[in-house]
């Protein structure tokens, strides 16, 4: 049997309690076919170095924890597998626009902060039917659509990352939290887009985003926040002419009593008794 | 909250923009977009100035400044104006119609391999180019000919 193929991963180490300037630190490790960033940084910590401090938890790209600078280009560690890569070095950084903790951990402290000052849930008028639900909202297949792409993000800050605008202002919400604002601004069950706007409708807000598409190419869900940012302008321009302002959002669904009964069957249709039926032979 | 400019503070700044590394082409699209933005209003500045100045100091003075621009590096410099007039004209249509929410499409559930919006209209951008290409080369012919 042949030596297993080795890569070398070139990771920059920093702990700010320290006080020694960043440095790049390098590892050689065997690779497996199948194997992804992340299982090369746990091979490091388990059998290189300890010390090595980075953020996981799921390893299927569901919670968003292990976002890192790989090759100058940001990805989910977990979702990339090192053969794909095709490199024979891997260079591993922390995401930027984050203030770092330690190694490859980051501080995802504004994300979390800008994503709640959108308002990130339904808001309706009728408060006793938000507080004790008597039932779920109607909604079509067709608006769900809407906005389904929009809601799988993971809030992994890839987007924050890649975004040259929130590279050079510090106080843009960013690709994360404007494309969340269309998200649930979009939902017919909705009716809370004139209470979002002013969250996003500032200096500091939509009108930013001039449209790189770093963001949607970062995405590791394929949520693609460029786009979402646009229909929010349209929906904001919309908004400001008058247009739409009297959609009101879907209703309660019935209770069940109150439905319509179905159709009784009609007499000519066969039966399912008389189809199984089966005719004497001969 | 870190100081700014520190490692810990590991800001990109105006880094993060002027350098666009693997990303795709809308990424360097938005770079050229701000640089000839920024010429356009900067030689629309010089120019009022400048042409107000000499036009102040009499007709002779002028008339010999004018001898002076016709110099070719003044001429390259003006060619590279028109340039990025075109570029930043056929780029800024593109850009109001797509910032709009307009030819991006409809929402799609994200199967995997995702493509974004912007990938699926790369035909757009690219025609786009195609058109600066066509506008410059135009204007380029004109200037070889002794044009404007």
């Amino acid at each position: 049997m042949g030596e297993a193929k080795k890569i070398k991963f070139r990771i920059q180490r920093y702990n700010p309690e320290n006080g020694v300037a960043p440095y790049m630190d390098e590892f050689v490790i065997p690779v497996t076919r199948g194997m992804t960033v992340l299982d090369g940084l746990f091979y490091i910590k388990e059998n290189l170095d300890n010390s090595l401090a980075f953020r996981s938890s799921c390893r299927m790209a569901i919670c968003g924890s292990c976002a890192v600078v790989i090759n100058s280009f940001p990805h989910l560690a977990c979702h990339t597998q090192i053969a794909e890569l095709r490199v024979s070095t891997l260079e591993l950084k922390p995401v930027p626009n984050y203030a770092i903790i330690k190694d490859l951990v980051v501080d995802l402290s504004p994300l979390f902060q800008k994503h709640r000052a959108i308002k990130p849930y339904l808001i309706r008028s009728e408060r006793e039917e938000m507080d004790a639900p008597s039932a779920e909202f109607l909604q079509t297949p067709q608006e769900l659509e809407a906005y389904l792409q929009f809601s799988y993000c993971v809030k992994c800050g890839l987007c924050l990352a890649a975004c040259p605008t929130a590279a050079s202002d510090r106080l843009f919400l960013g690709p994360q939290a404007i494309a969340q604002c269309y998200r649930y601004s979009s939902d017919s069950r909705d009716d809370g887009a004139e209470e979002r706007f002013p969250a996003v409708d500032g200096d500091h807000g939509l009108w930013r985003c001039h449209l790189a598409g770093a963001c949607s190419e970062a995405c590791p869900k394929g949520v693609d926040p460029a786009f979402a940012i646009q229909l929010l302008k349209r929906l904001r321009v919309s908004r400001a002419l008058g247009l739409g302002r009297g959609r009101r959002p879907t209703p309660v669904a019935p209770p069940p009593t109150a439905m319509q009964p179905k159709l009784p069957v009609p007499e000519f249709t066969v039966k399912p008794e008389t189809a199984l039926r089966r005719e004497p032979e001969g | 909250m870190p100081k700014a400019g520190s490692p810990r503070d590991n800001y990109l700044g105006v880094r993060g923009w002027v350098w666009a590394g693997r990303y795709k082409i809308e990424r360097y699209l938005y770079i050229l977009h701000r640089i000839t933005g920024l010429g356009l209003v900067l030689y629309l500045g010089l120019h009022l100035c400048v042409m107000t100045v000499f036009r102040m100091q009499g007709e002779d003075f002028y008339s010999a400044v004018m001898r002076l621009f016709h110099n070719p590096v003044f001429k390259v410099g003006e060619y590279l104006v028109f340039a990025a007039l075109i570029f930043h004209g056929l780029n800024g249509l593109r850009l109001i119609f797509q910032e709009l929410g307009f030819l991006l499409g409809k929402p799609k559930p994200p199967i995997y391999p995702y493509r974004d919006s912007l990938r699926r209209r790369r035909p757009l951008v690219l025609a786009m180019i195609g058109l600066v290409v066509v506008g410059a080369a135009f204007v380029l012919f004109d200037f070889a000919r002794g044009g404007p």
